[in-house]
């Protein structure tokens, strides 16, 4: 008898249990970068910039140069990273709240101005780390501690389609949403993540990646329900797929 | 070399490409709108970035970003803008980052006017966003200081990895003065080198990070940063001014300070003893050299273009040793020697 | 032996007020002098006035905003009747006559030097060039800074695109210097 190698976790992941609730995205998404970051060997040369939320422990789990950035500023951190680094891969990686809610004017100015920095987003339509208030992802009809009675459009708006307003922006060279609850998902994912990664490393400027991700825990649903409900609700209103790619006009 | 005849704000933004700086984020606001405008062209000529943010809070946060790389890097604003830049400050502060934050002091509260005030003093020295911290804080008087201090804050923020603000007003921003320019600086592109992020190249990866949840961490943090500020006490820097034979100390900072001194010099003529202090540091705090005056039996007047704000560190300082008076220069009147002779001959009679 | 001067020099927008207070300043400190200059703003702009002060001094100097100025140059009416009560007594006064009514000038209390900026200026060549007969005319009755450093200091302040008019502007500063005795 002897063992066979079936998989090897990227080094660049921390070998410690995380923080992360059962069934959570965030653990798989982490494993993506890093997977990703590893396989176009950037490691050595990336600064990623946190961001506050339930990923604010990034740096525990990633083993990278990491800078935290106050609630949504993520974007104008980067910014400052790169414009002093631009030798250097820069990412941040923001949560729906972090993003799309407090930090939308620097997000959409960042890409708007065409940074040469990738944006990992996870979308899971509720504030995780401060127990599962309505964001601006949350989808209609949706229960959260601050809208009880469920999103209703008329109140709160409609959910908001970042991966496609990012599209919309002259600066972005490359916009699309993906999701990592089931394996054909995943692998199509890790492609689509490592395509926005090479964006950046080639010089192409502003590459976001919107991940749709489960929160079993403030769905107040089980794991395989959660993923469940991400395949039945969630893409069907945010659907998957490349909104822009500047690189495949180029070539 | 030459003296060159420049504006306040423009002596800061040549004072802090000199000392090297090689990022600018800045975001339009009167009365500093100089300094931007300097930069976005002299940045790029010096290899530099310049980025005109979409608010101040971003282009603090920009700021934030350059100084985890260890570069010199700079702001500038007016205090409706400066209430936006202190979420960035905080955690620059909590994270131990060195950068240069400029305000051009204007009129409040709210929106206030354009011209003149002293009304952001306790915003700068008491921290000015949450948490308990301290910048360091520079107020120049001359437009040669204000060049001056933009070197020595860019020193500073590195030895102490900490924010150091310069404070200046409408006055200081928009006067004109000769100055005499120094030897830029020859300074590393990335200084910090223990600190500073990179890429995490054979070795441990950095965390930049003002979040400490695990027991006892953010007590120890914070001792760490107290430490800091006391250590930070030695850089006190301050103009003395025919003090030794007056029987009034007079108090007064920044463009206050300097007017105040014709004050003195027209009244010493008429035979009125009073001397000045002008705090160059407002943090630290110069209360070392009040308190000893204190001892010495002399009066005080604080006077500033606010209602009562550095008095408190006088009153701090004197530890109650002396008689201190206060006199106020109302935000939106334009300050002249002329206001304070009466006040000045007031604190000297009672 | 201490020198100093301080001035106010105001008129309407677009006189060239603020050209002239740095070019004062300017010359100020090519001959060695502490000088400081600042644009007075704040609600006394609106209106279309301008003002700005000038303090020139071989010791260091300490407020740059003067309330009681040594000397004024008003370059229009508006700017004389604001400015004229505040001037020290026995301080020196250059008035535009051209635009002025010598009448309104306070004889008893100041020395008062009425000058024809526009008309001189006018015969130069250029009426804009008042302010530059203003200035030579204060030089001259205040002795603070030369006409030549004044006419010397031109190039530093009139713009790149404008220096084919440096020469016009050194013969109006000589005109208004000779209008003084």
């Amino acid at each position: 008898m002897h063992e066979i190698l079936a998989y090897k976790s990227p080094s660049l992941l921390a070998d410690i249990p995380s923080h992360y609730c059962p069934g959570c995205h965030h653990g798989t998404i982490h494993k993506l970068v890093a997977q990703c970051l590893q396989e176009l060997e950037l490691g050595d040369d990336t600064i990623c910039v946190g961001s506050i939320g339930c990923s604010v422990f990034i740096y525990n789990y990633i083993l990278l140069d990491t800078v935290e950035a106050p609630h949504g500023r993520a974007p104008a951190v980067a910014t400052g990273v790169k414009r002093s680094r631009p030798d250097k891969f820069v990412f941040t990686y923001q949560g729906d709240g972090d993003l799309a809610s407090i930090g939308l004017a620097e997000i959409m100015h960042a890409a708007n101005r065409g940074e040469k920095i990738s944006v990992v987003f996870v979308n899971n339509t509720v504030y995780g780390m401060t127990g599962g208030q309505m964001a601006p992802t949350t989808m209609i009809g949706q229960k959260t501690t601050t809208c009880p009675g469920g999103r209703c459009s008329d109140r709160e708006g409609l959910p908001m389609k970042m991966a496609e307003i990012m599209a919309g922006l002259g600066g972005v060279s490359y916009s699309a949403r993906v999701a990592v609850n089931n394996i054909k998902n995943f692998k199509k994912a890790k492609k689509t993540l490592k395509q926005v990664f090479e964006i950046q490393k080639s010089g192409k400027g502003f590459g976001f990646i919107e991940f749709l991700a489960s929160c079993p825990t403030n769905w107040k649903m089980t794991s395989t329900d959660a993923n469940d409900r991400l395949k039945k609700e969630m893409i069907p209103f945010f659907p998957l797929g490349v909104f822009k790619d500047l690189q495949g006009e180029s070539k | 070399m030459a003296r060159i005849f420049i504006k306040g704000n423009v002596a800061i933004a040549r004072g802090a490409l000199d000392a090297g700086c090689k990022c600018y984020f800045g975001y339009p606001i009167t009365p500093q709108n100089d300094i931007p405008e300097f930069m976005s062209r002299a940045m790029p000529e010096a290899g530099g970035e310049f980025v005109q943010a979409e608010s101040e809070v971003a282009a603090a946060n920009m700021l934030l970003g350059a100084a985890a790389c260890g570069i010199r890097a700079m702001t500038s604003s007016s205090s409706p803008g400066m209430s936006l830049k202190q979420e960035a400050i905080s955690y620059m502060a909590g994270s131990e980052l060195p950068g240069v934050i400029v305000n051009m002091n204007r009129g409040g509260p709210g929106l206030g006017d354009i011209g003149p005030s002293q009304g952001d003093y306790f915003q700068a020295v008491k921290g000015g966003g949450h948490g308990d911290y301290r910048t360091l804080v520079l107020a120049p008087g001359t437009v040669q200081e204000a060049y001056d201090l933009t070197f020595l804050a860019f020193e500073l923020a590195f030895a102490y990895r900490n924010p150091v603000l310069i404070l200046g007003d409408a006055i200081i921003g928009q006067m004109q003065e000769p100055i005499t320019p120094s030897k830029p600086l020859a300074v590393d592109p990335f200084e910090g080198g223990s600190w500073r992020l990179e890429g995490a190249r054979q070795r441990e990866a950095r965390i930049l990070k003002s979040l400490h949840l695990t027991d006892g961490a953010l007590a120890g943090h914070n001792l760490k940063l107290q430490e800091k500020y006391k250590r930070a006490e030695k850089e006190v820097r301050f103009e003395e001014f025919m003090t030794d034979d007056a029987s009034l100390i007079i108090v007064a900072y920044g463009s206050i300070g300097r007017i105040v001194k014709s004050t003195i010099r027209k009244l010493r003529k008429e035979g009125y003893k009073a001397g000045l202090i002008r705090p160059v540091t407002l943090y630290p705090f110069p209360s070392q050299i009040l308190k000893s005056l204190a001892e010495q039996g002399k009066k005080f007047l604080t006077i500033e273009h606010n209602m009562g704000q550095m008095v408190e560190d006088v009153r701090l300082s004197i530890c109650g040793l002396a008689h201190s008076a206060f006199h106020g220069q109302l935000p939106g009147n334009l300050p002249t020697p002329n206001d304070f002779e009466q006040p000045i001959i007031n604190a000297l009679r009672s | 032996m201490s020198i100093y001067n301080d001035a106010i020099i105001a008129g309407f927008g677009g006189q060239g007020v603020m050209l002239i207070g740095n070019l004062l300043a300017y010359a100020a400190m090519e001959s060695g002098l502490n000088v400081t200059y600042i644009p007075v703003y704040g609600p006394e702009m609106r209106g279309g006035t301008a003002n700005c002060t000038v303090v020139i001094s071989n010791e260091d100097i300490g407020s740059p905003i003067i309330k009681n100025p040594l000397s004024l140059i008003a370059l229009n009416r508006p700017s004389l009747d604001k400015f004229q009560p505040m001037v020290q007594d026995g301080g020196v006064v250059i008035v535009n006559s051209s635009l002025v009514d010598m009448e309104l000038a306070d004889t008893d209390r100041l020395r008062i030097v009425g000058v024809p900026a526009n008309e001189i200026a006018d015969s130069i060549g250029n009426t804009r060039m008042a302010n530059m007969v203003a200035l030579g005319a204060y030089t001259r009755a205040t002795g603070i800074v030369g006409l030549e450093a004044v006419q010397k200091s031109l190039e530093h302040v009139i713009s790149a695109h404008y220096s084919h008019l440096i020469p016009k502007n050194a013969e109006a500063l000589a005109a208004g210097a000779q209008t003084v005795n």
